[in-house]
């Protein structure tokens, strides 16, 4: 299950991200600042003293990035007092020149696999092992209490040796990870005894058998947050149950679709100080006439003052969807993503939600069920609609209607991601004049090449109108029949735009080109299925070493053509991944390619191949 | 595709069919999007630099008409769905539209047959009470051991194998896969299968 948006924006929360590489930064200065390191004149040193205790309040990354080119002096007091450390890909740079140069790092924030990835795009065990990282800390980061992964192989050894290198861990959080089972988290929260976050959201994990929820330790526990909805495997609820009476810190609980209704009622009993609660099944386990009798669920929700964020219903049964009302007030955050409702069962809910910001839902409530929202929701900062029927070609629930409702009912609106079967330039021109403060914004039109189905148009327009009035735009995923045009819109246009994703889109060369050389605060490309050559991403080699990473897939690249690029590039890793039972083609069917400081990586499989 | 770089070998191929049909050409985008997510379309402005609007519109339409059913049926990764999502909410979807399992139903003395679909059922209690239902009769109580005891009719089916099967023995999905033809026997018949251990 996507994790619940509000507390993520979505990847374009970094805007703390720098465009310009401190990685060159670092090959230049790291030599000479270890050099020079101890032999500080003592006035220098009064001064790093009192920049050391200025800096630690220093926490945005972009700052600190800033802070420490000014000097070698202040490179080195930043270093010494950056606190949180963020690896936006993990093979550009290694985990040893990483924790040479930052010494006193508690918390490690790490993504490996490129998004595409989640697509079943990318042969699996590419990489983005977890387990170098974790051996290179052990050492060098004694107090390391918290650890990020976004997107990266962790296996069962990995999650023992994380809770016995370091005593004092206190947050794991794992993001569309893979490769540990349950096994891993009974090693894991054993021996983790100061765990306060244990958050599991979209991983796949392996099914060893074990029971880990009885293995959190004996006595009260700190837990604050604790998030396995994502675990497909059945859990020992009593223990569960024993487990959240002795954790009276738990905010957060979000339970996967093995509770019940009647076995969350017991949990929310126990917890009436969650604010972030992910209901389960929310239906009962068998059928109503055997076993539970009618408890009262809407006091259990009503007794929950401070639910502020609602997930789950894997399974619902709409007859139980009233005992929520009592929090539908207070609630900022509505994830129905995994309820298959209609417009009619949406809206005595919907209509209770004014505070509502994050709001993620599948199209069976149909346009009619969207107006619902943009009738009362008008705090509405994201909206997520995913298709029940990820289809091509199929009736759509939702269309140009419902976006066109939402872009005049929630005009604060800041993130937007929209399947949908069937659009129009009109609607999305219309969401780009009333929407000024748009952020993201991810459309899907599921039918590949689909022009406006109004007009017989491309969609450019719409697109372009999104980059042209949204100025605050920094990500966009286009869809739909695309021309160059729309590339030549967002090249113009689209200045702060960060993360591009592209399918099935343009004409010629010169749509990637438009891009490269005009989206100057590129970060992430991404492009599957289109027309684009070595001629075109030649053009924008110049750009290349200011982005995290560029992906093409089945488009026109030639192997000759890679080839040259990385004979150019040698700070770009240059991967070539094939599937393993395609031939050898004339054209390359995926480049992987990344900016790195420490050149080819020694893991990756047969079937990548670095230039 | 394949197109550009072929020597047209396929004016001059033999086959079957008349000239001019596109089947195979039709079968051979299908096999290479499943093979591979490649150019599910051909190129339309290969070269071009801006065609205008209406001959990319006329010709994705074409396009799309040309490679209508086959290609858009499977292309690798598309639409954008993690695949955990889209197994937490399609089992409900695609099992009732497309799996559907219809089966012939005889009983001893019924005139004509009954037809119904196996995955419209939960269970055998289910399927026992639509089939009751549907006959105006009422089975007996099931035992492993014994079978259907206290009524004369025997609900039993056809397997794969050809052999005539108790009904309830076997775990239900591994019925709905085996299960050919369902009999409902009424009387000595009956008796006789009721009673095997």
């Amino acid at each position: 299950m996507r994790r619940n948006g509000a507390e993520d924006m979505s990847e374009d929360d970094e805007r703390q991200q720098s465009p310009r590489s401190d990685l060159e930064f670092t090959s230049n200065k790291a030599r000479y600042c270890k050099a020079t390191g101890s032999a500080s004149d003592h006035p220098d040193q009064v001064l790093e003293n009192v920049l050391e205790n200025v800096l630690h309040f220093l926490t945005s990354r972009r700052d600190r990035n800033s802070v420490s080119l000014v000097c070698k002096s202040w490179y080195r007091v930043e270093a010494l007092t950056r606190s949180e450390l963020f690896i936006g890909n993990c093979y550009a740079v290694s985990p040893g020149r990483a924790t040479a140069r930052f010494t006193r790092v508690r918390a490690l924030h790490l993504k490996g696999k490129p998004r595409f990835a989640d697509f079943n795009l990318m042969p699996p065990d590419w990489g983005a092992h977890f387990n170098p990282w974790l051996l290179a800390m052990a050492k060098p980061y004694p107090w390391l209490e918290k650890v990020y992964l976004k997107r990266m192989s962790v296996t069962n050894d990995d999650l023992a040796t994380l809770a016995e290198s370091f005593s004092g861990f206190k947050e794991l959080v794992l993001v569309c990870c893979d490769g540990f089972g349950t096994n891993g988290l009974a090693s894991f929260v054993s021996k983790c005894r100061q765990l306060r976050v244990l958050d599991l959201i979209e991983s796949e994990v392996i099914h060893d058998g074990t029971d880990w929820i009885s293995c959190f330790p004996q006595g009260e526990s700190h837990l604050e947050s604790l998030i396995f909805d994502c675990v497909e495997w059945p859990i020992n609820f009593e223990a569960l149950e024993r487990l959240v009476a002795r954790s009276p810190l738990l905010k957060k609980l979000r339970l996967n679709r093995y509770v019940s209704i009647g076995q969350l009622y017991r949990l929310m009993i126990q917890a009436p100080q969650l604010t972030h609660l992910g209901t389960g099944l929310f239906s009962p386990l068998e059928i109503a006439g055997q076993g539970d009798q009618e408890l009262d669920y809407g006091t259990a929700f009503a007794a929950c003052r401070s639910l502020v964020c609602l997930s789950g219903f894997r399974e619902i049964i709409p007859d139980y969807l009233p005992a929520i009302y009592p929090v539908c007030a207070n609630l900022t955050s509505l994830n129905f993503s995994y309820a298959n409702i209609n417009a009619e069962q949406l809206k005595p809910i919907i209509s209770k939600c004014h505070k509502l910001r994050v709001f993620w839902v599948l199209d069976s409530i149909c346009d009619e069920g969207l107006q619902a929202v943009a009738a009362t929701c008008k705090e509405l900062r994201e909206l997520r609609v995913f298709p029940i029927n990820a289809q091509e070609d199929i009736d759509s629930p939702v269309s140009e209607v419902g976006l066109q409702a939402i872009s005049e009912g929630c005009q604060k609106l800041q993130s937007i991601l929209y399947f949908c079967q069937r659009m129009t330039n009109e609607a999305v021109i219309a969401m780009s004049k009333n929407c000024p403060d748009l952020v993201v914004f991810r459309l899907c039109i599921m039918g590949r090449h689909k022009p406006d189905p109004v007009t017989g148009e491309p969609m450019d327009d719409g697109f372009g109108a999104i980059v042209m009035n949204c100025k605050k735009l920094t990500r966009l995923a286009v869809s739909g029949l695309l021309t160059d045009k729309a590339f030549e819109y967002i090249g113009k246009y689209g200045k702060l735009v960060r993360t591009l994703s592209v399918a099935f889109a343009g004409d010629s060369d010169m749509g990637l080109k438009y891009v490269l050389e005009g989206c100057s605060q590129l970060q992430k490309l991404e492009i599957r299925d289109s027309p684009f050559g070595d001629a075109a991403l030649r053009s924008g080699l110049h750009h290349c070493y200011y982005m995290r990473f560029l992906w093409m897939s089945s488009c026109r690249l030639t192997r000759q053509g890679c080839q040259e690029i990385a004979h150019a590039m040698p700070r770009l890793v240059v991967e070539v991944i094939r599937s393993a039972d395609m031939e050898m083609d004339d054209f390359v069917e995926t480049l992987y390619m990344y900016r790195s400081l420490e050149g080819p990586r020694i893991d990756a499989p047969k079937y990548v191949t670095i230039l | 595709m394949a197109y550009e770089k072929d020597l047209n070998l396929e004016a001059t191929e033999l086959r079957l069919g008349l000239p001019g049909t596109s089947e195979e050409s039709a079968e051979k985008q299908t096999s290479a999007t499943l093979r591979s997510n490649k150019r599910a379309l051909p190129d339309m402005n290969e070269g071009s630099v801006s065609g205008d609007n209406h001959s990319n519109v006329a010709a994705a339409k074409k396009c799309d008409q040309e490679t209508a059913s086959p290609t858009k049926a499977q292309v690798v990764g598309w639409p954008p769905i993690r695949s955990y999502r889209k197994n937490c909410l399609q089992p409900k979807k695609t099992e009732a539209e497309t799996a559907r399992i219809y089966v012939k139903v005889s009983m001893d003395g019924a005139p004509y047959l009954r037809k119904i679909d196996l995955k419209g059922y939960k269970g055998y209690p289910e399927l026992l009470k639509a089939l009751e239902d549907m006959f105006k009769f009422k089975v007996g109580e099931y035992s492993e051991r014994e079978g259907y005891n206290g009524s004369e009719f025997v609900p039993t089916y056809e397997d794969k194998d050809g052999d005539w099967m108790l009904v309830g023995d076997v775990p239900w999905e591994m019925f709905t896969n085996s299960c050919k033809r369902l009999r409902i026997m009424k009387g000595s018949e009956a008796r006789g299968l009721g009673c095997v251990v």
